[in-house]
């Protein structure tokens, strides 16, 4: 057994589990946290990225045990005081979900592309970025759109101050 | 989905994490990024009964000029490959075969040495590596040696690593200012490993090849180096007939497995194509 200790979503929360459990699982079963889904078992379809460290990862493929000590944003510590995040409201307002099984992950990728490209993203590049991300309702393209807008959004205002 | 149990290590030194692996045996694996291992352990492919987690291990990380190489921490991520300014400027092969590698949360995590030292022929950078001449530092119990990419790899799954080593550091010398480079990936779909793919980095002087090195991705049980493709070629002007000599010599070295990517002759082919590709467009980055 093995003690884990995470700042999550801005909380310090710790739980004891098995060396083999999985990030995914932790996050979901021993802090009940479960917009993180789980949509594959081959690391592929990206349901259960979160951030870590500020880093979009897979938490399927990566041991809570390993995971000890870092800082974790999971989609429900992505609004403010019952706001929405950009992401959140731009998947929203372009219907960049359906069944709503992707888009936590969706969502988390996008705030991490969003960040790391500063404001430069255009469609080619958001696809890109989206490799990791698996859709099977949306056909993607309300997803880019969502993004695009969320990101002229959130560097708007940046730009006008500047 | 669900791992075996096993038991969880995290060194802080090199020396810890060795010794552990020694001790250990068998039942021991390092860890580096996770993103072959703990995928095969979740399909019980891979049952280790110790975890030896390299992440602890600073010195393990990072990428720094000696002498006439690039020296690169074993993990060192993907994702820092592709933004590294010294692999842009000196080795931009390497960020060139990252992008082409899983996707972004994959390459936040999946790191360098693990790439090469894991053994699937499906992995890009080993053939990556043996063209540009890399060697590989292996530390353990009984010291550290260096072993060539070209001598590492012995079979799928089977490599020159031996009982207790830790693959620590890659070693690549640094390419001619002006040299050519592709690497060329025919794959079904994102983050899939290649049906087919050549690496090549090649010099150009007077419009004529004058040094040209060419390997080969997931076309045998083991990265191949393609000498005699890479002699066709030197010397001429990459013209239609060089080409196809290129990728004929080429064919002749591939033995690739047939599976859901294809039947062997299918990738045999391509394989040859993935040549040409590479030579011509890596021809076209050339100062000639």
């Amino acid at each position: 057994m093995a003690k884990v200790t995470l700042t999550v979503n801005g909380r310090s929360m710790s739980g004891e589990c098995e060396d083999r459990t999985l990030l995914v699982h932790f996050i979901r079963e021993k802090l009940g946290l479960t917009g993180t889904h789980v949509g594959c078992d081959t690391t592929q379809c990206g349901s259960c990225v979160i951030h870590m460290d500020g880093k979009s990862v897979k938490s399927c493929s990566i041991l809570a045990v390993q995971a000890s000590g870092s800082t974790i944003t999971t989609i429900e510590g992505l609004a403010g005081n019952g706001e929405l995040h950009p992401v959140q409201a731009a998947f929203k307002e372009h219907h960049g979900l359906q069944c709503g099984f992707c888009t936590p992950g969706m969502v988390m990728t996008a705030v991490d592309m969003i960040n790391r490209h500063g404001g430069s993203l255009d469609e080619p590049t958001v696809r890109h970025e989206l490799e990791g991300n698996i859709c099977r309702c949306t056909g993607y393209h309300n997803i880019v759109k969502a993004i695009l807008s969320a990101n002229a959004e959130m560097h708007s205002g940046r730009q006008a101050a500047e | 989905m669900i791992p075996g149990e096993f038991e969880y290590h995290r060194p802080a030194t090199l020396a810890d994490a060795v010794k552990l692996l020694s001790e250990l045996g068998e039942e021991a694996r390092p860890l580096a990024g996770g993103h072959s291992l703990i995928p095969m352990m979740k399909l019980r492919f891979a049952t280790p009964e110790h975890l030896i987690d390299l992440s602890g291990i600073g010195q393990l990380k990072g990428i720094c000029r000696d002498g006439n190489a690039l020296v690169i921490g074993a993990m060192t991520t993907q994702h820092d490959i592709i933004h590294s300014a010294d692999i842009a400027l000196h080795l931009p092969i390497l960020k060139e075969t990252a992008l082409m590698i899983a996707d972004p949360q994959v390459r936040y995590v999946g790191t360098l040495g693990g790439n090469v030292a894991n053994g699937d022929p499906g992995n890009d950078m080993p053939a990556v590596m043996m063209a540009l001449g890399a060697s590989y530092r292996l530390e353990g119990p009984d010291g550290t040696r260096d072993v060539a990419a070209t001598d590492f790899y012995q079979g799928a799954y089977f490599t020159a690593l031996e009982p207790g080593e830790i693959l620590t550091a890659i070693s690549i010398p640094v390419q001619p200012v002006g040299h050519g480079y592709a690497y060329e990936k025919l794959k079904r779909k994102v983050g899939d490993y290649a049906t087919a793919a050549a690496a090549v980095t090649l010099t150009m002087a007077g419009g004529k090849v004058t040094a040209c090195s060419i390997a080969l991705t997931n076309l045998s049980e083991t990265p191949v180096l393609a000498d005699a493709a890479a002699q066709a070629v030197i010397g001429t002007s990459l013209d239609e007939a060089a080409l196809k000599a290129a990728a004929t010599a080429a064919r002749a070295v591939m033995n690739p497995a047939a599976d859901a990517r294809g039947t062997s002759e299918y990738r045999t082919h391509v394989g040859g194509i993935m040549v040409m590709r590479a030579l011509t467009r890596a021809a076209s980055r050339a100062a000639a």
